[in-house]
């Protein structure tokens, strides 16, 4: 008996296996479906296992980020239900501190890392902080949204500055409100705000915080190798290239970005960019030259 | 006491026979198994997701057994006509409806007694294989004690749908009692919205209605704190006691109300 249900259910898995070689099924082309949208309606629904239905939707939105991300560009429909996946997420467990968080980070990444949508980034930070009032993380990732992604830097002093009153915050999160009113825009800020958030417990947040301080990094790189390659022209009529500055031996090897490809120059303007097959692409929105 | 005592037992060699602690090897694989995938899934939220998971499952398993047990404690011994040899001894019917109860809730004390255990015998595998830097990050400590508030506010729920489901089971059909305990049970979750019905109705007399429906059905959601629990926050001890304490008095009028239905049933 034993053996014949073994067959049987071995018959199963094989005719399922053989109907799905001859019948593929498009999943990854299947639409994108949120049945319920209401926090508030889903909170009734699931009765006392709201904790237990968010940790549901949150390993959707996680889901959902790392296929939109790897998924081809189809422009319409990426990132479409990260927010109202966190925003359920949330609403049914508000002091879910990691959704908020990474709701904060990758809601506001610019396309096609994110959605580009900082404004969503705020309204989860700001919901947030009617929940836990007194934790200074919250305020801290508004002002970061407001300077990162932005580029409102008087805004995001006065977040720091919030952040800065709430108990357990920082040190040094008073100065760096300060000096951002007084010079907000380079690159040593975004670099010492990045830092912060590196020193974080969660491995993917500090991973993010890991690409942005080499991007950061190719940055530096670049504007050294724009002002090498400037002092060193190419002849009259020649164009500018890696082969040119390596056989008059300005550079003795094609320049690479921290993560080892190799940098882009411009043929007609002597311009260094990241490779759009660089880890680093695409490379945020220049933030000012460091000393200048 | 003694035929209290006498009864309750049969009642939990009965669930033992009936093969109910197999639900706890349920409840063991699956934090075994979700501990494991859920790492895989969740961003560095597997503690947090198991805690949730095996609080949930405490209470999912302890109202399955409260509920598909409770309906027939009093209902199956009639259908089987056992209920005659039982009343021709020296049990009064009081003593036969206490020993029912306290028989379910001794199986569902060692049920959520062993869900706990095993429950932290996972997290402490968990603590001991996570390093310490992301430890730091969790909200509360892997192997908190504090969720042993939640495992307590959990059972005393349980008591109170134990005592609903042989409440109905004293008059009713075990499909029937089925079906009211789990219409009481999802409305009894719902009840804290009746409170403040008066800001929704205009009516007075509606609002009056609903108040009254707020303190006749069971209070619930007020036994939920596992949220509370598995980030950390407080629980206040006196939040504690007055819910248990409410629990536990509900519990009493219920058993009193079952007793007086019951004493009344004619079974010739």
């Amino acid at each position: 008996m034993i053996v014949l249900a073994v067959a049987a259910f071995a018959a199963a898995v094989w005719l399922q296996m053989t109907r799905d070689r001859w019948y593929p099924r498009e999943d990854a082309e299947r639409e994108q479906i949120l049945y319920v949208r209401s926090g508030a309606a889903l909170q009734r629904m699931t009765l006392s296992f709201d904790a237990l239905a968010s940790d549901i939707y949150w390993i959707r939105a996680i889901q959902n980020y790392g296929g939109d991300r790897l998924s081809g560009p189809k422009a319409q429909t990426k990132y479409q239900l990260l927010f109202p996946l966190l925003d359920l997420t949330t609403t049914l467990d508000p002091y879910f501190n990691i959704a908020y968080r990474f709701g904060a980070i990758f809601l506001s990444e610019a396309y096609p890392g994110g959605p580009g949508r900082p404004d969503q980034s705020i309204a989860l930070l700001q919901k947030a902080i009617t929940v836990m009032p007194q934790k200074w993380q919250y305020y801290h990732d508004v002002g970061f949204v407001y300077y990162w992604r932005m580029r409102d830097y008087q805004t995001a002093a006065t977040w720091f500055q919030r952040a800065a009153t709430q108990p357990n915050a920082p040190n040094w999160l008073a100065p760096l409100a300060a000096s951002m009113l007084v010079q907000s825009n380079d690159r040593a800020r975004a670099r010492f705000l990045w830092q912060q958030i590196a020193k974080s417990e969660e491995p993917w947040l500090r991973g993010n915080a890991e690409r942005a301080l080499l991007q950061l990094q190719a940055l530096d790189e670049i504007d050294q190798l724009e002002a090498v390659i400037h002092r060193f022209p190419p002849a009259a009529g020649e164009r500018y290239s890696w082969n040119d500055l390596m056989r008059r031996r300005i550079l003795i090897r094609e320049p690479t970005d921290p993560v080892g490809t190799a940098y882009v120059i411009d043929p007609v303007t002597g311009g260094v960019r990241v490779s759009e097959q660089s880890l680093l692409f695409p490379m945020p929105e220049e933030p000012r030259r460091l000393a200048q | 006491m003694r035929a209290i005592r006498v009864v309750a037992v049969n009642v939990f060699r009965e669930s033992v026979r009936d093969r109910v602690p197999y639900n706890l090897v349920v409840f063991a694989v699956l934090l075994i198994a979700s501990s494991y995938l859920i790492g895989q899934l969740t961003a560095g939220q597997d503690v947090k997701i198991i805690k949730d998971l095996g609080l949930a499952a405490t209470s999912i398993f302890g109202l399955f057994i409260a509920i598909f047990i409770g309906i027939g404690l009093v209902s199956k011994e009639v259908e089987r006509r056992s209920i005659y040899g039982l009343l021709s001894k020296p049990v009064s019917r009081a003593q036969f409806i206490a020993g029912k109860y306290a028989g379910l809730v001794l199986t569902l004390a060692v049920n959520v007694s062993v869900m706990a255990m095993a429950f932290y015998v996972i997290l402490a595998y968990m603590v001991w294989t996570e390093p310490p830097t992301i430890r730091a990050g969790w909200d509360a400590p892997g192997m908190d004690p504090a969720l042993l508030k939640a495992v307590f506010l959990i059972f005393i729920e349980l008591m109170l749908v134990t005592a609903v489901a042989l409440f109905f089971s004293t008059f009713s059909t075990p499909i029937l009692s089925a079906v009211m305990t789990f219409g009481l049970y999802v409305a009894g979750h719902f009840n804290a919205d009746l409170k403040n019905f008066e800001k929704v109705v205009s009516s007075k007399a509606a609002a009056q209605l609903a108040r009254a429906a707020y303190h006749v059905l069971p209070d619930l959601s007020a036994f939920d704190v596992k949220t509370q629990v598995v980030h950390g926050l407080p629980v206040a001890p006196g939040y504690l006691v007055t819910t248990a304490a409410y629990g536990l008095m509900y519990v009493a009028a219920l058993l009193l109300v079952s007793t007086f239905i019951f004493s009344r049933r004619d079974f010739k």
